[in-house]
């Protein structure tokens, strides 16, 4: 299998495989600590005992799953030095920053509160162990900004310039880092996808023990709790995704027309709310047409890419060939540049680092200036300066378009479900309703293909790249062997699926004990 | 059994505070060695046998190491006929 994956495949399999699993546990983390919060906030209110004995079952759910998913996102980290250390080296501060922030507030808020959220019950007073459950949900939170942020920082680099003197691209301003667009719009989305899941999830295990009728009075508060956390969730992961689009087609182009599966951009574009790709379509450059089957909603990309009806949404084949009418990062208008006018300028970029460092070596200061000035003028495209064909930079259209679908689909039915469970629960009707409640627990693992599509779109919507423009994959690797990371890829998927049967098996125990000696 | 500890330092109350935690925990020892044989198994065997950082591993000083990642970056780059 060697010879068919080269280094750069098994460390970017490597780094997927980390990260999808790592996301298995972090949007319960963040969705059920917030639901544990409003409920221990309902029997702060209210003081009834049932609410608080309904607040340590779903708090133990959530102490099994932080458990064991804690620290498994130190792995990326440890990657990062050995698989990708050009790359790490090439970030410096911007990337460690945020992550070094993240490493500090986990520790402290987390480690902190949760002591208290857990051993404080009669120990401190209702308000100081009310007020931990809610500083550890929040610490949780916070833990997923910077790392966003240092995510959204790959797909968007904007604050830092870069220094030929040290090869890294230095930070001059945390703010622009921090409070970018498209790091917003990721941290309200990703962080309120976790509150879905939590809806989801409490839903899911209310619903069974109310077809096992146990438990009632614990399923019925929890259902309408999980509903609601479920219900507003998705309104915003439906308003930032919006943002997110929006975002993805001012600075990554190439991404949405992946999503979409657009080759050949047009004005008043459709958005494909159902397509089947065809797999005769080898190349941007062959005519074969690019869907088997679609069904489009007139015009709907070019509103969500542009907010305009007829906007021009550009299609793969644009982006390659260039000459439509787009913004730069400054967000001037400009008429986009080709794919190979962007590769000369980024080969420009790098053989004038080179002549820089050359000159540095012989104390040749004018030769130097002219270096920097031509690597500042080019920078913008340095990473293209590696690409060798234009089709390099077109990520896998299959994988990101049937992604995006099943994650646009999926949330619909979320959004219907919650709505649904809501009104039944109204009308008194929901807990006669085997077959509703079976839906709601085959939802469970719904959600969780729902939330990994999300970062299958987000993570390979962007390759080449592992920062937009600037670097591709195949310029961050290490100089390892592919066996080395073969080899650590199947330990990874070892200790991981064994956390997995870990946490299903001590979930499972824990739900089917119930509330027994709580 | 959970130990009832009066005390004015603080920094006592606060162990006890943990000591007796520990020590009520039930499902929580199960949840602390998954935790803990989970840290060995990434910090003692991945991080320290599997994992050096390439870079502090092999260079002693930051121009060392820019001086490499400059050289890899530099054309051509292997393996860029991966996408």
């Amino acid at each position: 299998m060697n010879d068919l994956f080269s280094v750069v495949d098994w460390s970017r399999a490597q780094f997927a495989l980390t990260a999808m699993y790592h996301w298995l546990f972090v949007p319960l983390t963040l969705g059920l600590g917030l639901i544990v919060s409003i409920m221990e906030t309902i029997y702060y209110r209210t003081g009834d005992e049932s609410w608080k004995r309904i607040t340590k079952f779903w708090m133990t759910l959530f102490g099994v799953n932080f458990a064991i998913g804690v620290a498994t996102g130190i792995i990326l980290e440890f990657q990062f030095g050995t698989n990708w250390s050009n790359y790490s080296w090439f970030v410096g501060d911007i990337f460690g920053a945020p992550l070094a922030i993240e490493g500090i507030m986990a520790f402290f808020m987390e480690s902190t509160f949760i002591a208290i959220m857990f051993f404080g019950w009669n120990k401190v007073s209702k308000r100081a162990h009310l007020a931990a459950t809610w500083l550890t949900v929040i610490g949780a939170t916070i833990s997923a900004l910077w790392i966003l942020v240092a995510n959204a920082w790959m797909q968007y680099p904007v604050g830092m310039k870069f220094n030929p003197d040290t090869v890294r691209n230095e930070m001059f301003s945390f703010w622009e880092v921090v409070s970018s667009p498209v790091a917003v719009n990721k941290f309200f989305h990703t962080v309120t996808s976790g509150w879905v899941l939590g809806g989801i999830f409490v839903m899911s295990v209310s619903a069974w023990y109310i077809l096992k009728n146990r438990e009632m009075n614990l399923a019925k508060r929890s259902m309408k709790v999980g509903a609601w956390v479920g219900l507003v969730g998705m309104l915003i992961v439906a308003y930032t995704g919006d943002g997110s689009a929006f975002q993805v087609a001012e600075k990554q182009p190439m991404k949405l027309a992946a999503m979409e599966g657009v080759y050949h951009g047009e004005k008043g574009q459709g958005l494909v709310a159902f397509g089947i790709l065809n797999p005769e379509k080898k190349s941007y450059a062959d005519n074969e047409d690019a869907f088997l089957f679609e069904i489009k909603v007139p015009k709907l990309l070019s509103i969500l890419a542009t907010r305009q009806v007829d906007g021009f949404v550009p299609g793969i084949n644009d982006i390659i060939n260039g000459g439509y009418v787009t913004k730069n990062l400054a967000g001037d208008e400009i008429v986009a540049p080709s794919v190979m006018e962007k590769m000369a300028k980024g080969k420009k970029a790098v053989e004038a680092l080179s002549a820089y460092k050359k000159a540095q070596k012989q104390g040749d200061e004018e030769a130097m200036i002219a270096a920097g000035k031509a690597l500042d003028e080019n920078y913008e495209y340095f990473g293209y300066g590696y690409v060798t064909d234009p089709s390099q930079v077109i990520p896998p259209v299959p994988y990101v378009f049937y992604a995006f679908h099943v994650m646009i689909t999926l949330g619909c039915y979320f959004l219907l479900l919650f709505i649904v469970v809501l009104w039944l629960i109204r009308k008194d009707r929901l807990y006669k309703m085997k077959w509703m409640l079976w839906v709601c627990v085959i939802s469970l693992p719904i959600a969780y293909i729902c939330l990994e599509s999300g970062w299958i779109v987000a993570e390979m919507g962007r390759q080449p790249w592992v920062i937009e423009s600037i670097m591709p994959t195949f310029a961050a690797i290490s100089k390892i062997g592919a066996a080395n990371v073969q080899t650590t890829f199947w330990m990874f998927a070892a200790l991981f699926t064994v956390l997995l049967i870990a946490e299903v098996g001590i979930m499972v125990k824990q739900i089917k004990k119930g509330t027994e000696q709580k | 059994m959970a130990q009832s500890v009066v005390s004015r330092n603080i920094f006592v109350r606060i162990f006890y505070f943990y000591l007796n935690g520990f020590r009520s925990m039930t499902l929580g020892w199960t949840l602390w060695a998954i935790i803990l044989i989970k840290l060995f198994i990434m910090f003692f065997i991945l991080k320290l046998f599997f994992f050096p950082n390439v870079l502090n591993t092999n260079f002693k000083t930051d121009a060392e190491r820019a001086e490499h990642v400059s050289n890899e970056l530099a054309l051509p780059i292997p393996n860029s006929d991966n996408k």
